[in-house]
């Protein structure tokens, strides 16, 4: 059973709609006190920095989530905001984030005048960077769907999973330990989002 | 890798899935949750979903069916029609919408546009905006919902709307508009060469060649209603989406 957090920001039955379809079981917790009893969690979110790090602020979930995470090592995956928020800050908000992992978040920097965008909005290819229980590296293109206008940026190189190129290569994907996370939404990319799910699912 | 997304537009008109012709003379096409199956079975980039009357008729947006779309869909979903408040947002959001597509409400005032994106992050806001030529040509502002032409330049329009925090403009010529016979790229360039946020162009798209030709005006992104739901000469209704392959040799 994975407990996907309730920020109240978002899309959450996305989530469990294909944690669903690929036979998983999942639950939507509003209530702190449910991570105690936590196997597996999901930190989904989107929506700005400050807001996502207020809410856990305010309702006690940072205390809660430290002690499931780090100290019983219960496998975690961010998604999108949920991965900012596990590292140290952003430059989007003045809140430090839960500092799970030695790394930060950064605005894309990208000329006015180029061909890339922010938001970068869309589908992109991963190059996975190391072994890991998360993505599997193949030959065939693994593409999923990015909606972010800032990235995170790993002190330790070790951390990164994943990247992908908008007019630079960024990094999209990290772990460490328990710790998974995905700066873009496999809840939203087809079937290679389904198998990232099933992977975190048999972790 | 792609780096252009082709969106297909569905246009919703009290439940059932319709297609305008020029923003008019809607033609029934089929039973919504059944496109959506089908759009998600073909592995599309993202669906775009309108309400064309929720506005015009100040409806409220139709959340158990949009959460059934949502529930169908695993792949970006935005929802555009008749959104005028943070409540009805947060409603969409949590049936599981990952964007809003927002027009009427805010062709007068960007406050909404504003107060959204900061709480959802502009990822999560598109405004979209309709674009009539005159009868000189030339291009102007639209109401879709009163179906009148404004004074406001659409480029000043725009350029407010990514101000206030729009992560994406829809741009949809309005002449196009399921003509099938091409897209108004002279209208893609100029929006594209002065956005620095992605465009999604929409409005005649009617071939593959249409849509690399929107692509290469600057569009970001190209949404079709019609190219998707309509087969042959005599516009009989038929769901298709091109191989991705096939959109990768085409858009290299």
């Amino acid at each position: 059973m994975i407990y996907i957090v309730n920020y109240g920001l978002g899309n959450l039955n996305s989530i469990s709609n294909i944690i669903k379809k690929i036979g998983g079981e999942s639950k939507i917790i509003d209530d702190v006190n449910d991570v105690k009893n936590a196997e597996k969690l999901i930190l989904p979110g989107i929506g700005a920095f400050d807001h996502g790090m207020k809410f856990l602020n305010e309702k006690g979930w940072i205390a809660a989530l430290n002690e499931a995470v780090l100290e019983r090592k219960v496998p975690v995956l961010g998604i999108c905001l949920g991965m900012q928020l596990m590292c140290k800050g952003s430059e989007e908000g003045v809140l430090p984030g839960l500092g799970w992992f030695d790394a930060e978040v950064k605005r894309f920097r990208i000329p006015a005048d180029s061909s890339f965008k922010i938001p970068h909005m869309g589908w992109n290819a991963l190059q996975v960077k190391k072994e890991n229980k998360l993505i599997e590296i193949k030959e065939e293109e693994q593409r999923f769907y990015f909606v972010h206008s800032y990235h995170v940026v790993c002190n330790n190189s070790q951390d990164v999973l994943a990247t992908a190129v908008h007019d630079y290569e960024f990094t999209a994907s990290i772990s460490h330990e328990n710790m998974y996370a995905t700066q873009f939404h496999p809840e939203k990319s087809h079937r290679f989002g389904m198998e990232l799910l099933k992977h975190f699912i048999a972790i | 890798m792609l780096k252009h997304r082709l969106i297909p537009c569905l246009l919703l008109r009290n439940g059932g899935l319709v297609k305008t012709l020029k923003f008019s003379d809607p033609k029934y096409v089929g039973d919504p949750i059944n496109a959506i199956r089908i759009f998600n079975d073909k592995e599309v980039d993202e669906l775009m979903v309108l309400d064309i009357t929720a506005s015009k008729e100040k409806k409220e947006p139709n959340y158990a069916l949009i959460e059934q779309f949502a529930s169908e869909c695993f792949m970006p979903l935005s929802y555009g029609g008749g959104i005028r408040t943070m409540e009805q947002a947060q409603r969409l959001f949590n049936s599981g919408i990952e964007k809003i597509c927002l027009q009427t409400s805010v062709l007068n005032d960007l406050s909404l546009v504003k107060n959204l994106s900061e709480k959802w992050g502009s990822s999560s806001i598109l405004v979209s905006i309709d674009v009539k030529r005159n009868w000189l040509g030339h291009p102007k502002l639209y109401s879709a919902a009163t179906g009148k032409i404004l004074d406001k330049k659409w480029t000043d329009f725009m350029l407010e709307a990514v101000k206030a925090g729009a992560g994406e403009i829809v741009l949809n010529a309005v002449d196009k508009d399921g003509t099938m016979k091409g897209m108004d790229t002279e209208l893609i360039s100029e929006a594209a060469k002065i956005l620095s946020v992605p465009l999604v162009a929409v409005g005649g798209a009617g071939s593959l060649t249409d849509i690399k030709a929107a692509v290469d005006a600057g569009a970001n992104a190209v949404s079709a209603g019609a190219f998707f739901v309509f087969q042959g000469p005599h516009r009989a209704v038929l769901i298709t989406y091109p191989k991705y392959q096939e959109l990768i040799q085409l858009l290299k």
